[in-house]
Parts: C-alpha cells; sequence; structure tokens
C-alpha cells in the first residue's frame, strides 16, 4: 500500500514535471546568455493555445507542436527587441510578455474551451517492462510503462542541451556572453545575435511546455490553464543553480508536489486533507516551494553561490568611448 | 621611406566624438620588433587612436597601413584576422571559464565538439614555448592579476597576433609582475612581434620604452628616442609645463590618536571574510598610506570605518568616541570625512546641482537646515564660496554633478568633505583615473588638511603617490595588515613583495 501510494506520487511527478522540465530548460538556457526572461507564464500559454487550435484544426497533434514551438519563439522575439535592441528593463519586459501572453490566448482561445476530442500525443507503451523480475511490475512499469512520448523527449533533451552548454563551441559562446559579454565581443562573437538566438530558443521551448501540457498532460484548453508553472520555471532556474541535470530533478520533484494534493486527499489519517476548505491550503504546496525558492535565491550571495550567470539581465552596451 | 614598410602607420587620423575632437591629424608610425609607448595624460586620445587599430571605432579620416598595405576595420574580428590584437586595461575574459576555454572563444576551430584534453596539451605547448607560463585547466578567477595579464597576452598571440597592443597594462600589477611582464614583451620582441604600450607613467616608459610617441589634447606632441629621453623631458611633453614629481611637504607631527581600529572582522559582499582581525591606530596631524593590490580588502575597510558596512567583530573609535557599527550619519557627526574611491556613485549624486552636492552632509544642522527647511541662499552663497576656493572649474553652482570631468568632481568632494573641518579623512583612491594637475591639486589638500592636524587614511593602488604622501605605510594583503613600512623609495621591491602576500621582516619606522 505504501509503496503503490509513492509510486503513484513518484509517476504523476515525471508526467506533470515534463511541461515544467521544457520550460525551465527553456529559460536556463535563455539566462545562461545572459537574458532574464520571466514571460515563460504566457509563452507557455500561448503554445499551449497554439498547439492546441492547430492540432484541432489539422488532427496532427505533431504540426501543433511544431506551431506551438514557433509560436512560443516569435513571441519571445518580443522581449528580446525590448532587453538586447531597447536596452529595457527585463524584468519590466518580461513581465509585460506575460501579461501579452495571458491576455492574447484568453482572447483568442474563447471558442476552443468547449472542443474535447483534440488529437493528442500518443503513450509509448514499453510492456516488457513488467517481465523484468522483482521490481518489473511493481515499480518500473507503473512508473515508464504507460508514459507520453513527451517525457522521453524530455529525458533526452537533458543531456542534449548540457552538451551544448559544456562540450561544444556555440555552448562556449553562450556561456561567454552570459557571464561576460564584453569579453566575447573583443574577440569576435556577436553578443546581440546571439542573445537574440537564445532567448528564441527559450521561446521555443517554453512553446514546447505548452504543447505538452495541452496536447498530453491536460489534453484540452482552459484560460489560464498553465496555473503559474511558468513562474515555478523561473523558480526551479535558480532551485537548479543553472544546471539541466539538477533542473530534471527540481522538474520532477515539483510536477509531484503540484500532484500531491490529490494524493494526499486519499490518506484518511491526516484530517484535514479531505476537508474541502482545508484542502486547499494543500494545493498552496507547490506555489509556497516557489516563493521558497524564489527567496532564498534572490539574496545575491546565494545566487552567486549557485552559479548565476555574471552578465544576468544586464543589457549589454559596447564600451563607451575610451578616454 | 625606408624599405621596410612599418608594422603600423597611421596617417591624418581624426576621429570627432559629439562635441569632442578626440584625435586631429594624428601622423604615427611604428616599426617591426619594437616597443613604442603611447604615452600622454587621461583624455588626450590614446586609447581612441588605437581603438582604431583594434577595429573598435572608425576614423573620420586618414589612413591606417599595416605592413606597408592599407586596411579598414569594421569589427575587432577584421584587426585579430589582420594579426592585431589589444590587451585591455581591464581584462576581456570570463572569469568562470577556464583559461583554454578563453583561448579559443574567437576562434574559428573547433566548429563544434571541443576536445578538452586535447586543446589542453595544445595551450600547454604554446605557454612553455613563449615563456608564459599558465595552467590550462585553471579557471580565470582563481588566478592572480599578473597570470591573467600573461593569459590575455597568450590569447593574443594564439589568435595571431603579430602586432600588439597593451592598455595601460601595468596600473594593476605589483612591482614584481611589472618586471615580469616587462622580461615578456622583450621577449617577444625578440621573436618578430611588435608591441604598443599606451601608458601615462613615465617611469616604466622610460625604462621599456623604444620610442615614445607623446599625445596632448588629440595631437601627436612629438616621437622621441625612448633611450635617450628622460623623464622630466617626458612629463613637460605630456602636460606642457614643468611638474612637481614629488609633493613638498614637513616633517609629520602627529599627536593624539585620531582613528583607532581595533581587531575588526568584516565580510565582503559575497559573504566571505573580507578583514580578518585588523587593527591600525592614525594619528593626527599624519597620513598613514595603505598599499596593497585592489580587493584585498580596502573597500570594505573604507566602509566599515565610514558605517558603511557591519564589523563582526572588534571597535573603531574617533578621537576616543565608539562608531563601531553606528549609522552613516552618525560618523559623519563624529568628524569622518569620505572620499570614495566610487565618485559617481558614492561620493556625489550626479544628478543634483553642485550647490546641492556641497551640502550633502551638512543639511541637517544649522546654519543651512535647522529643523525641516533650507536656507538656499546660504546654500548658494557657500557653494560660489567653496567652488573658488577649491578651484572646480564650472560655469555654474546649478550644473549637476555629472557634468564635472573626473578632475572637478573630485575637488567638489573634497570641498564638501574638507570645509566641515574634518578630524579624520578616509581617502580611497583619491586621484584614480585623474591627470597630472588635478592629481598636484589632490595631494596638495589632503597634505594641507594633515598640517590643520586631520589624521588620514590614504588607500591607493599607486605606490608613488603612497610614498610620495604617506609618513607611514601599511601594507594591506587578504584582509589583514601584513607589514608596516617608512615611505622610503628604497624600500619599494619590499613593498611589492608584501603585497604579493611575503611576510618580510620589517622595522618600524619612528
Amino acid at each position: 500500500m505504501e509503496l503503490v501510494f509513492l509510486i503513484n506520487i513518484i509517476e504523476a511527478g515525471l508526467r506533470t514535471g515534463t511541461p515544467l522540465l521544457f520550460a525551465t530548460l527553456g529559460e536556463l538556457i535563455t539566462e545562461r546568455a545572459g537574458v532574464l526572461n520571466l514571460g515563460v507564464e504566457g509563452m507557455m500559454l500561448v503554445g499551449a493555445l497554439a498547439g492546441f487550435a492547430v492540432a484541432s484544426s489539422t488532427g496532427n497533434p505533431w504540426i501543433g507542436v511544431l506551431v506551438a514551438m514557433l509560436a512560443g519563439g516569435a513571441i519571445s522575439l518580443l522581449h528580446a527587441f525590448v532587453s538586447i535592441t531597447l536596452r529595457g528593463d527585463q524584468v519590466v519586459s518580461g513581465l509585460a510578455l506575460t501579461f501579452v501572453g495571458t491576455g492574447l490566448t484568453s482572447v483568442l482561445g474563447a471558442p476552443y474551451v468547449q472542443i474535447r476530442d483534440v488529437p493528442r500525443l500518443s503513450v509509448v507503451p514499453l510492456p516488457f517492462l513488467e517481465n523484468i523480475p522483482l521490481i518489473g511490475s511493481s515499480i518500473l512499469y507503473p512508473l515508464f510503462g504507460e508514459q507520453n512520448i513527451i517525457f522521453f523527449i524530455g529525458l533526452l533533451l537533458v543531456p542534449a542541451v548540457w552538451f551544448w552548454i559544456e562540450r561544444t563551441r556555440p555552448g562556449l559562446q553562450l556561456r561567454a556572453i552570459g557571464e561576460k559579454p564584453a569579453a566575447a565581443d573583443a574577440v569576435g562573437v556577436n553578443v546581440g545575435a546571439l542573445r537574440y538566438f537564445y532567448v528564441f530558443v527559450g521561446g521555443v521551448f517554453a512553446g514546447l511546455a505548452g504543447a505538452s501540457l495541452s496536447l498530453a498532460v491536460t489534453p484540452l484548453w482552459i484560460d489560464e490553464m498553465t496555473a503559474g508553472q511558468g513562474w515555478i520555471a523561473v523558480g526551479l532556474v535558480i532551485f537548479a543553480g543553472w544546471n539541466p541535470w539538477r533542473a530534471l530533478m527540481g522538474a520532477y520533484i515539483f510536477g509531484a508536489l503540484r500532484r500531491m494534493p490529490l494524493d494526499l486527499q486519499a490518506v484518511a489519517w491526516l484530517p484535514f486533507a479531505s476537508n474541502p476548505i482545508l484542502g486547499v491550503w494543500l494545493n498552496m504546496i507547490p506555489y509556497l516551494f516557489t516563493i521558497l525558492a524564489l527567496i532564498f535565491s534572490s539574496r545575491e550571495a546565494i545566487r552567486k553561490r549557485l552559479g548565476a550567470p555574471a552578465a544576468l539581465g544586464i543589457p549589454y552596451v559596447r564600451g563607451e568611448r575610451g578616454a | 621611406m625606408s624599405n621596410t614598410p612599418y608594422a603600423l602607420e597611421m596617417r591624418g587620423i581624426t576621429k570627432r566624438f559629439p562635441g569632442v575632437l578626440a584625435n586631429d591629424d594624428v601622423n604615427f608610425a611604428v616599426e617591426k620588433g619594437e616597443i613604442h609607448a603611447l604615452l600622454g595624460e587621461n583624455g588626450a586620445g590614446k586609447s581612441t587612436l588605437m581603438n582604431m587599430v583594434n577595429g573598435l571605432y572608425r576614423a573620420d579620416e586618414g589612413k591606417i597601413l599595416l605592413d606597408g598595405k592599407p586596411v579598414k576595420f569594421s569589427s575587432p574580428r577584421d584587426a585579430i584576422d589582420s594579426g592585431v590584437g589589444m590587451v585591455h586595461q581591464h581584462f576581456m575574459l570570463v572569469p568562470t571559464q577556464t583559461v583554454s576555454e578563453n583561448l579559443i572563444l574567437g576562434q574559428k576551430a573547433p566548429r563544434f565538439y571541443i576536445n578538452y584534453k586535447k586543446l589542453e596539451q595544445d595551450i600547454a605547448e604554446l605557454s612553455r614555448k613563449f615563456g608564459l607560463a599558465v595552467d590550462p585547466q585553471a579557471k580565470i578567477w582563481q588566478l592572480s592579476v599578473g597570470e591573467q595579464q600573461r593569459v590575455e597576452i597568450l590569447k593574443m598571440l594564439y589568435q595571431g597576433a603579430k602586432l600588439l597592443i597593451m592598455d595601460e597594462p601595468t596600473a594593476v600589477l605589483t612591482p614584481q609582475e611589472v618586471t615580469d611582464l616587462f622580461k615578456t614583451l622583450r621577449e617577444m620582441t625578440a621573436t618578430g612581434h611588435t608591441i604598443i604600450f599606451i601608458s601615462h607613467k613615465l617611469d616604466e616608459v622610460v625604462e621599456i620604452a623604444d620610442k615614445v610617441t607623446v599625445l596632448r589634447r588629440g595631437k601627436v606632441v612629438a616621437t622621441v628616442d625612448g633611450h635617450a629621453t628622460s623623464k622630466a623631458e617626458l612629463a613637460r611633453l605630456m602636460v606642457g609645463r614643468e611638474v612637481l614629481f614629488r609633493i613638498k611637504k614637513k616633517p609629520a607631527e602627529p599627536t593624539t590618536d585620531a582613528l583607532v581600529i581595533d581587531s575588526v572582522s568584516c565580510e565582503n559582499d559575497r559573504g566571505l571574510p573580507a578583514l580578518r582581525d585588523l587593527s591600525l591606530t592614525v594619528r593626527s596631524g599624519e597620513v598613514v598610506g595603505i598599499a596593497g593590490v585592489a580587493g584585498n580588502g580596502q573597500t570594505e575597510l573604507a566602509q566599515v570605518i565610514t558605517g558603511l558596512r557591519e564589523a563582526k567583530f572588534g571597535t573603531i573609535t574617533v578621537q576616543g568616541q565608539n562608531v563601531t557599527n553606528q549609522s552613516a550619519t552618525a560618523t559623519i557627526d563624529q568628524g569622518l570625512a569620505y572620499i570614495p574611491s566610487d565618485r559617481n556613485g558614492v561620493g556625489s549624486s550626479p544628478n543634483l546641482t553642485l550647490a546641492d552636492n556641497l551640502i550633502l552632509k551638512s543639511y541637517r544642522k544649522p546654519p543651512i537646515g535647522p529643523g525641516w527647511r533650507i536656507d538656499l541662499k546660504l546654500v548658494r552663497s557657500q557653494a560660489e564660496k567653496l567652488i573658488e576656493q577649491f578651484d572646480v572649474k564650472t560655469p555654474s553652482a546649478d550644473l549637476p554633478a555629472r557634468l564635472l570631468s573626473g578632475g572637478n568632481l573630485q575637488k567638489l568632494i573634497l570641498a564638501r568633505e574638507i570645509s566641515r573641518q574634518p578630524k579624520v579623512i578616509i581617502a580611497v583612491y583619491p586621484v584614480r583615473g585623474l591627470d597630472v594637475g588635478a592629481i598636484e591639486s589632490i595631494h596638495q589638500m589632503l597634505i594641507d588638511e594633515r598640517d590643520r592636524g586631520a589624521g588620514i587614511l590614504l588607500i591607493s593602488e599607486d605606490l608613488d603617490e603612497l610614498l610620495s604622501l604617506s609618513d607611514r605605510i601599511v601594507v594591506l594583503f587578504e584582509g589583514q595588515i601584513v607589514g608596516e613600512v617608512p615611505p622610503e623609495d628604497e624600500r619599494i621591491d619590499e613593498i611589492g613583495l608584501m603585497m604579493a602576500g611575503t611576510k618580510v621582516e620589517h622595522s618600524h619606522a619612528t
């Protein structure tokens, strides 16, 4: 009984953590390039609606995913323009992007709220897992046997992102423009263009996150269906110390936390769990953790120790005229 | 015209910025294999001139020739491809990346996958070849400033630079590191590299340069043989008049203890120890100089005294009054004056007028501000008096402070601090970035204050300044005082060693 309970929570963590993982990876890449994009929530919503709408009109969820990624990337360019070209305040611009995404999807998404039978991304059944002795039927199959394909895409993306950042020349330049853009500029790296590119990549990932929500995890469209997951992703980037592997862990943990209120309601000996009024408090757990993570990491000293890119949030201006 | 073309030749270069003529019809030629110093005061146009060779700026008029061929650069990348490398004053290195990573950042190869093992071998070999020892795997932040500079030079060589421009390379080095650097530079010219050495320090120019070109207000004043010239000649060319190198002062007559720092410890912004159990006494009527490489606790020391940083342990007293962890206002009331290193951010409020900046420390009290109102008439007349007395060059006291030049702003800050007749003055890098003329007057003001009876704590990274002003010099290293030395020129090596962390058996000055 206890094991089943635990497995349930972990399985839910893997499943619902995957959109979070995409969003977190995207924001992580953008931030490593030195741009803070607080518009994740908005970009996710745009991706979720675009994916849902296209999938339902074309009948192909993959075209939906593709369009969602492009839509997320496209809207992220608003932030890139304000923060890189205009050198505006990145916090303000990111917040604005979230408002834009929320408002836009609320209006454009109204006709889609009623639609239920949208083609969704498929589950990858792995029946052979059940045949593995000892842990097969009790652990492996319940955890991985019926996961959606996006879960596996997420698993593959993490090492790919890590490899890109840590082991390749483009990754070296990515890290350099986030740590010390002037040094990169001095040796001929085009800081502005690269930052545009990585803001776009972050948008693409957020779009993918949105689509994986509306086409796999909860396959429907509801107004503001991301329910703050974009913000959790921003917190997770810090929690992960800008490291893709830790982002993976964090995303799954937060996925499980989001699911936990439901599971805890089934536990009889917790007096408040099944009480509908008190149960509200349980739903706050993931947000509480997000707030704690953000408070914890808002101290500059801690952020630096965690490994925040040194130039994060600072627009790059090529050296003022030398005296 | 000789047969071998110049490594670099600039003909009739003119560069304008809005409102400024930065370079005016400059002709400048550097022969292959020489160390050519470009000398001039701040704002003389040295860096601007070199930034055109380096691809950051484009000349409005004139021609640039490399090895006799005309070139037009539109970005630093172009310059690098033509074999021009510039080592900036502020290093262009990514602190969190390794030496190897910094070296290949701007390279075309490898295209995608980085084979770190092979790369590190290549770089170790290159550094051996040029005698620039660095560990390829070390992260930049782990290296000393001297080592970082070696990485910068190595980076340029790795990129295939033949002409190396060094922008004030000694500004951040200890004397020993300067010696090493000069050795490296000589070795490089021996292997056919050409070096342009931007500086405003006369000693080192005389020591290292084969040729010296002096710039003044954007124009070339003269090009002289580096081996045949003298400091005095160069100074005259540079400033346009005779210059006093050492300030004239009487021997100090210290009296009572003005500032006593007793076993103080504090942390830096990262929460790491910045000062460790530091004790120091400054008496009235003396200047105590603090030598040390920047980042060894200087900033924190000044802040902890002036109430801008919390002392974890220890006590600080000003003429017997305890000011430990008091507010900044309280330390001001105790007669503490502060000349911070950051003139624009801490020392003044850039958007307030000069008059308003002058009352920042006195507006709370009579006669200017009894209670809630401020006597604007008095503010104005006082401001005009101070501006005249301290020779701040400005058309009006109503100008925002940000429009002042560095030297005039510093005079304004000194005017505010000194006019309050402080008991103790904390001066941090008071003449950093100023030119010879402004330096002279700021120094004279500080010495006058000493003679009036103020105790002065002078924090500086410029040994000449410390030797010239101080009555005693203590050396700060990693938050501790590692020794005390009398301000005598022959002790400069000793000070340098201590700045690098070597404890020296010292004899106390009396």
